[in-house]
């Protein structure tokens, strides 16, 4: 089976002073969760704005291979990416108060993108609207059609934007931290009918987040990126298990866990801050953090095996835990 | 004596959007009582909108009460000035993108409080400054620098500097590391428990995120509505939950345990408005457990083997 979207040695630089991505490779599949997890200005959103074609003007993009289905995203021209976004490929922000248009009742927000994909009447693209905001847990949808955003609090405001996102069934949807600015309770809610809706429209769903929690109950696949560079790719279980780049065993120590950590103990950080990268830089960026650090580490990295479909972006072994844990 | 001392406050806000629109009276805080023992941290817990912000301004000095009294250290807070308030009680906000001035550098941002006082010497302002940045971890080659050139965990420890630059007995963190990645998190996290240890000092510890709470705090209070529906110690709150919303936001936690998968938290989808506060239970409208008494009758202030829980099933 063709994935849905594949990505190839996608680059993106911001003038001759920073690499935002740098050689990001991933794919996602029908029916699949991939997960792109880092903290801030790592370049997962970075990443999904390039493969919506949404980059700035000050941006290069360039990738081996950017495709969703057959379509090449490397060569379509910006009417032809209009086209397709919205309709088959679509995309969830994190902020539901900036993302939707204060002036506009969310009827006319969710019909608009029927009307422009589809041609559809107004009529028709309302009564679909009402049907997917049904399908997202609002009652009394037809009220919430014809009222403004901020008569809406956030967890309905991002149900809104999950169902105008789904306007025109979409085969692939990129969410970029769609839960980040809800409650806890909220969020558990979001991510729940996220999960049933992806399992009942085979959606392929590329998830944007900072928050290990999230991957780990989400996620098929998981990509660590660190400083624009997946460090690490597994499969959700094998990278909890066995966790092999020395930049997510670091991330994972640090989280408390409820009833886990011994109270008083100091979690696990890990020292230093990112460093800003340029485009001609060599080696592994982690390395002036880690505590494995040697010499060649300044050099091209190699991306090795851990296991099936598990790579790592690393000198050390795949065994080199076994030691640590030792 | 108790470091912090709460009784029965309650803080309104009246707004108008328009002239001509009714007025909104939003309950923020709505009676809360507690005592903090010297030495110890109460975590209070709570989702947005719940008061906690409101309940840390009234406990700084920086909001009256609308009812009710608020004693430091054994005094009324509307007794003391503000610099003695100053030398007892300090805060550490979230943002420490916002709350340093952006145009001062690091060593006048830290040496303000003692500025403020008025009887510092400026030789032995220049000295505790220097000696609590070093305390927090800022090297001496920062202090020259402004805000814009330090990173957020950076200006964090300069606002944690700022704090207690004063030597503070009380300190009220308001959400410390919610703005942070997870490994600056911990970094600041561990820099706050050892300063606790070192210092001897209270913490205040206000957070909506319910793991960091357990990792530092002694005490949580759980808060809805402007009310501490749940009070416990750290480990009898977290292995034994009494109230049923805070069963929901433990259940809310996302572990890093594949396999697990999203919890239904049952809450169901009205909202909480602290300018509508439902009748009898506060919590009723989204409750699991929600029988006919609990519309009518408010559970406040119900002690059940000397915990608070203010709900009439638990």
């Amino acid at each position: 089976m063709s994935p849905v979207l594949e990505v190839a040695n996608l680059r993106v630089t911001f003038g001759n002073a920073i690499a935002a991505v740098r050689g990001v490779s991933l794919t996602v599949n029908r029916g699949e969760t991939h997960c792109l997890v880092g903290e801030s200005g790592c370049g997962k959103s970075v990443t999904a704005l390039a493969v919506m074609g949404l980059l700035a003007r000050s941006a290069q993009r360039s990738a081996d291979v950017l495709r969703f289905h057959d379509i090449d995203l490397a060569r379509l021209s910006e009417r032809g990416m209009a086209r397709l976004r919205g309709d088959k490929l679509a995309m969830i922000f994190q902020e539901p108060m900036t993302s939707l248009n204060p002036a506009y009742t969310i009827g006319s927000q969710m019909a608009e993108v029927l009307e422009r994909h589809r041609g559809v009447s107004r009529a028709q693209a309302l009564d679909r609207a009402a049907e997917l905001l049904g399908r997202v847990g609002i009652t009394a949808p037809g009220m919430r059609l014809k009222q403004y955003p901020h008569q809406l609090s956030g967890g309905l405001r991002q149900r809104v934007m999950i169902s105008m996102a789904l306007m025109c069934d979409p085969e692939l949807l990129i969410a970029d931290e769609p839960t980040t600015a809800l409650d806890v309770t909220v969020q558990a809610q979001i991510l729940r009918l996220l999960q049933t809706l992806q399992r009942e429209l085979g959606l392929a769903l590329l998830l944007i987040t900072h928050d290990l929690g999230i991957v780990a109950r989400m996620a098929d696949r998981v990509s660590v990126m660190y400083a624009g560079e997946v460090v690490e790719s597994a499969p959700s279980e094998a990278l909890f298990a066995a966790p092999t780049h020395p930049y997510t065993r670091g991330l994972l120590r640090c989280i408390p866990v409820p009833g886990s950590v011994k109270r008083g103990a100091p979690l696990g950080s890990i020292p230093g801050v990112v460093p800003r990268i340029a485009p001609d830089f060599t080696g592994c960026a982690f390395r002036d953090r880690c505590a494995h650090a040697i010499a060649e580490c300044a050099r091209d990295v190699p991306r090795q095996s851990a296991g099936t479909g598990h790579e790592y972006l690393c000198h050390l072994p795949s065994d080199w835990t076994r030691a640590e844990a030792a | 004596m108790h470091a912090v001392e709460v009784r029965n406050v309650r803080r309104v806000f009246r707004t108008r959007a328009g002239m001509l629109t009714p007025e909104r009276v939003v309950r923020a805080v709505d009676g809360v009582s507690f005592v903090l023992p010297a030495g110890d941290v109460l975590g209070i817990v709570g989702e947005s909108g719940c008061g906690k912000s409101t309940l840390a301004r009234l406990i700084l000095g920086l909001l009256p009460p609308s009812e009710g009294d608020v004693l430091v250290d054994g005094r009324s807070l509307a007794s003391m000035d503000r610099r003695e308030r100053a030398r007892l009680i300090q805060p550490v906000f979230q943002d420490p993108f916002s709350s340093l001035n952006p145009r001062q550098r690091i060593r006048d941002i830290v040496g303000l409080p003692l500025a403020a006082q008025g009887n510092v010497p400026a030789v032995q302002r220049r000295d505790r400054v220097m000696a609590m940045l070093a305390r927090v971890g800022i090297s001496p080659d920062m202090a020259d620098r402004l805000p814009a050139q330090l990173s957020g965990g950076q200006r964090q420890r300069v606002a944690i500097a700022r704090a207690l630059v004063l030597r503070p007995r009380i300190v009220v963190c308001d959400e410390p590391t919610s703005a942070l990645d997870v490994s600056v998190q911990a970094q600041i996290l561990n820099l706050l428990a050892e300063l606790r240890r070192d210092l001897g000092l209270t913490y205040l510890f206000i957070s909506h995120n319910l793991a960091v709470v357990e990792h530092i705090a002694t005490e949580v209070a759980v808060m809805y509505l402007g009310r501490f529906v749940e009070q416990a110690p750290v480990d009898a709150l977290f292995h034994d939950p009494r109230h049923p919303y805070t069963r929901a936001l433990l259940a809310s936690v996302l572990t890093p345990e594949p396999g697990k998968g999203i919890p239904d938290v049952g809450l169901g989808e009205s909202y909480p408005d602290p300018a509508n506060i439902p009748s009898g239970c506060r919590f009723h409208p989204r409750c699991p457990l929600v029988i006919e008494r609990c519309r009518n009758e408010a559970p406040d202030g119900i002690i059940r083997d000397g915990r608070l829980t203010e709900c009439l099933r638990a």
